[in-house]
């Protein structure tokens, strides 16, 4: 492979140990997340005074955990579907033309995410409830993470229409087909797995979030990072919010997975990083 | 030209979003505001109607309390005395803890919460506020036994008229680890002066309102300071306890104020020293932390908390039912030995665990009582009765506070 | 050719309606109806928004020095934290994106990725478990005679970079993928070593990659207000302050004064990054 012979061996025998090192790096803390799931000491003393799994057991059982765990898949879901929506509009528009406010409309979808969450956050909470006086609810929520979510369906889908350029759709306008025809048979199957890449990634943002939901959720809101973040430091509680991050850094290898398939290379992935 | 269209759109719409926001803007809160200038209970209460008679129970009742005041099981399972309540008037119960009288007094005003347990520092504002209805202590059949040193305070009524129902009073206490800290601590010097034996590892409640504990420590050892009233401050007294605390800054670990992180960082070693409650010893011990808690000779500050309830509250029945059945003799008993303070209802005296109690507590000594110096809102009309100076209000002292912790 | 065809800007406009009405109308709103409240004040006793305009709040950000410090001290740990980042994912990316097969290349993806789906809270909470005084630093320290450094800047500085590698290794390797063989064999053919050809020529392709991971990194440190009272110990960032007043302080104007400085300071580095063209590799 050509790959071999661009850098010399030293240089490689480097990167390989370093990268080796980090990776292990990252995954201590993570690891050790999953020990103390286990941990019969429920504020985590180290070393571990016992090993039990009657933790795992509370956290099956756990009511809190469950409704947390949907709420959360409810309101990504629904972000998702409008980031979808917002942003594959936004990168048709701006796919050809020159348009004279690219920048700015680039800009304005970049803000979001560019922008501290607490600004954001306390911008929406403010918005909803003193100018809209609008109680805070799910919706809230639902609004506050598709702002945020719109650039990684943008960047997904504007990539690849860089990728394809536009000659399908000239073709088959040539052929008779109308702009709607054309959208639904060649446009949409050529972004599919753009807008899949880009949905998977809008729901792990949306899922995880935290910032932005604090400000935006009503008291009877709970997603998955507030009820973990109302229960780390319940004595009684700490532990099951161990399991439930241990199970869902183990789960989560699925949907990356997913992506990285769907996207055809790890560029879909990347160069729409956010 | 492009860009010149560019930037005209750019501009046109800057200008169409000010004007609506400005046009919305924000809201300057509902009914006439009241104003802070006059002393503790002179100001002028908003318009805001009181309940007249109990009705059917709405089936709910949103509590937001301090930790300690309103158990459901959830914390220990044999700590609860909120189902039977539950049980008794068909109200279901939904708790939030708050960690400090700011944090009440923000969460209040989403107007999500039918009562709250408000401490002296958070009681008045929510009076001038709108937040807080006027309280018709007729509806409540423990009224009468609440001893009456607690009642008709500066802090819980207006006029004479009651804005809510005393629960319970206490002092904040020094808690220290008996494993690193020896011998048993005294005074309060050994958070301040003291501070550097324990670098790195005292601790200090998260709150504006602590500057007062400072200002008491320096009431008694430095006289000179003239400090009357550890709520009265003016500047020079309040920049003398600010310089106190940012020497203290230098060997804290951490600042709490949610109380379970107080109690995590005891057991861990992480703190050895520092403010406390009795709840929070009380637990750190349950879950084998080897602490003590004491009341230093310089004496405390404290609270004295009275249940309010909202004006906005949707479920007024089920907040009135909860604010009598907190002050009845045996969930008060409960919650003052659960938590570890005076009960305001002194029929609970017969019923504690321990028939020592209310003598531990001084829970019937006025005197005693009159001794803590409780949470109160600081104003600019000094406390202590100065008329020649300026006090701090309120606000200096939070811009105070974040200097100190810098 | 149908109407909308013969007039693009009509499309454009169309396609373009939805998302410019909720980011450029609701969202900038938003935004300006929260830098006004900034120019109000608020009555401490009843926390009443009174709508007088004033400039007492800014005053207050320029003449106390406290909040210069907090500001400094933010602006440095989000530059700490950048470089750190950057030192970090450089060799990864680079190695990932040069060395490893496909397959590795997929799995690296893979492990680098899944950290980013355990909770944020609960790594800066396993990472303050890792400084507490009974935690696995401390217990590997204590044979050497030393001690955990505790929760402080040092401790906030660890778990911000830990929490934003992810978002700077992405990147950096999108970009890295994107420098061609050739290149390296082309500059090897010439003469020069290994390390002579990253530092003359891959690093200065790369570069806009890096700033648009930076912009990530930069900008979550700048807003950050959760790690930091995890780990942080008494340490105070602008993200607390903006917080604690919009919160406990009730000081919504004051909290959105505090915000304008995120925001300048965002917006700034923004306009810096466009420059570089690395928002094209966002």
């Amino acid at each position: 492979m050509a790959r071999t012979n661009t850098m010399s061996r030293g240089l490689r025998g480097s990167l390989t140990a370093f990268t080796a090192v980090v990776l292990v790096v990252v995954y201590i803390p993570l690891a050790l997340v999953l020990l103390n799931s286990f941990n019969t000491d429920n504020t985590f003393g180290w070393p571990p005074p016992g090993y039990t799994l009657h933790w795992w057991q509370l956290a099956w059982d756990s009511q809190g955990a469950r409704d947390a765990l949907w709420t959360s898949v409810k309101v990504a879901c629904a972000a998702t579907l409008v980031a979808l929506l917002l942003g594959t509009l936004a990168a048709l528009a701006l796919r050809r033309t020159r348009f004279f406010g690219r920048n700015v409309v680039s800009l304005l979808i970049i803000l979001p995410i560019a922008l501290p969450g607490v600004v954001t956050g306390l911008a929406f909470q403010n918005g909803f409830r003193t100018i809209l006086g609008i109680q805070l609810s799910l919706w809230t929520i639902v609004i506050a993470h598709a702002t945020f979510c719109i650039v990684t369906v943008f960047n997904n889908v504007q990539a690849r229409f860089q990728r394809l350029g536009g000659n399908l759709e000239q073709a088959s306008m040539d052929l008779g087909a109308g702009r709607w025809t054309t959208f639904r048979l060649v446009t949409f199957p050529m972004l599919r797995s753009a807008l899949l890449a880009g949905a998977l990634l809008s729901f792990g943002l949306s899922f995880d979030e935290i910032v932005v939901t604090t400000f935006t959720a009503s008291s009877q809101d709970q997603t998955l990072p507030i009820w973990i973040f109302q229960n780390l430091f319940r004595p009684n509680q700490a532990p099951i919010v161990n399991v439930v991050a241990a199970v869902l850094v183990l789960f989560s290898a699925i949907p990356i997975y997913l992506a990285q398939r769907l996207s055809g290379s790890t560029e879909g992935m990347t160069g729409a990083m956010t | 030209m492009r860009k010149i269209g560019t930037k005209r759109l750019a501009a046109v719409a800057c200008a169409g979003v000010l004007a609506l926001a400005t046009a919305c803007g924000t809201d300057s809160g509902g009914g006439d505001g009241a104003k802070a200038s006059d002393e503790q209970g002179g100001f002028t209460a908003p318009d805001v109607p009181m309940q007249q008679e109990i009705g059917d129970p709405e089936g709910q009742v949103n509590i937001l309390a301090w930790p300690g005041y309103a158990e459901d099981g959830s914390t220990d399972k044999s700590i609860d005395w909120v189902t039977p309540f539950e049980q008794q008037t068909g109200c279901q119960a939904n708790v939030k803890y708050f960690g400090t009288s700011d944090e009440a007094f923000q969460l209040m005003k989403s107007g999500e919460y039918d009562v709250v347990s408000a401490s002296g520092d958070a009681t008045l504002r929510l009076v001038a506020s709108g937040e807080a209805a006027p309280v018709n202590t007729d509806l409540l059949k423990n009224y009468g036994d609440i001893a009456p040193f607690l009642k008709d305070q500066k802090f819980n009524s207006v006029d004479g008229q009651m804005y809510g129902v005393p629960h319970g009073w206490g002092a904040n206490l020094l808690m220290y680890n008996t494993d690193v800290v020896k011998p048993a601590p005294t005074s309060w010097g050994a958070v301040f002066e003291g501070a550097s034996d324990y670098a790195g590892k005292v601790t200090a409640y998260d709150s504006p309102i602590y500057i007062a504990d400072a200002a008491l420590y320096l009431m008694k050892t430095q006289p000179d300071l003239g400090i009357e009233d550890p709520y009265a401050l003016d500047q020079d007294q309040l920049a003398a306890a600010v310089d106190l605390l940012k020497n203290q800054k230098e060997n804290v670990s951490e600042y709490w104020s949610d109380y379970l992180k107080e109690v995590q960082a005891f057991k861990s070693g992480d703190s050895v020293i520092g403010t406390t409650w009795q709840v929070i010893a009380s637990v750190a011990q349950g879950e084998g932390a080897p602490v003590e808690a004491v009341l230093p000779e310089e004496g405390a500050t404290g609270w004295s908390d009275t249940w309010m309830i909202s004006s906005k509250s949707k479920n007024p029945n089920c907040g009135y039912l909860w604010m009598d059945y907190i002050t009845s003799p045996k969930a008060q008993a409960q919650v003052a030995e659960y938590f570890g303070e005076a009960p305001a209802n002194t029929k609970a005296c017969a019923l504690t665990s321990d028939k020592s109690f209310c003598d531990t507590y001084h829970a019937e000594d006025a005197d005693y009582a009159a001794q803590i110096h409780y949470w109160t809102t600081p104003i600019e009309q000094c406390l202590d009765g100065r008329t020649d100076v300026k006090c701090t209000n309120y606000g200096d002292w939070t811009t105070a506070w974040t200097e100190v912790k810098g | 050719m149908s109407f909308i065809d013969r007039r693009p800007g009509l499309r454009v406009g169309l396609l373009l309606t939805p998302p410019m009405l909720w980011l450029g109308v609701a969202y900038l709103g938003a935004l300006g109806a929260l830098l006004i409240t900034s120019l109000w004040s608020q009555n401490d006793f009843t926390g009443q928004i009174e709508r007088i305009w004033t400039t007492e709040n800014f005053q207050t950000l320029f003449t106390v020095d406290v909040y210069r410090s907090i500001t400094f001290r933010t602006i440095g740990i989000a530059v700490l934290v950048t470089v750190v980042d950057a030192v970090l994912a450089f060799p990864i990316a680079l190695y990932m994106a040069k060395i490893a097969s496909p397959r590795a290349q997929r799995l690296l993806v893979i492990a680098v990725l899944m950290p980013l789906w355990a909770s944020y809270l609960v790594k800066a909470y396993a990472w303050r478990g890792m400084f507490s005084a009974d935690g696995p630093i401390a217990w590997i320290a204590q044979p050497f005679g030393l001690d955990t450094p505790g929760y402080g800047l040092f401790a906030t500085t660890v778990t911000l970079a830990y929490l934003w590698l992810p978002y700077m290794i992405l990147p950096v390797f999108a970009g890295l993928e994107r420098v061609p063989d050739s290149l390296f064999e082309a500059s090897a053919d010439l003469g020069a070593g290994s390390w002579h050809t990253l530092r003359r020529i891959v690093l200065p392709m790369a570069f806009p990659a890096f700033v648009a991971g930076s912009i990530f990194t930069f900008s979550l440190t700048m807003g950050d207000y959760i790690a930091v009272k995890i780990v942080g110990g008494t340490t105070q960032l602008l993200g607390n302050v903006v917080y604690d007043n919009q919160g406990a302080a009730n000081n919504l104007p004051f909290a959105a004064a505090v915000a304008t400085i995120p925001i300048v300071v965002m917006l700034a580095y923004l306009a810096a990054a466009r420059r570089t063209g690395a928002l094209e590799q966002l």
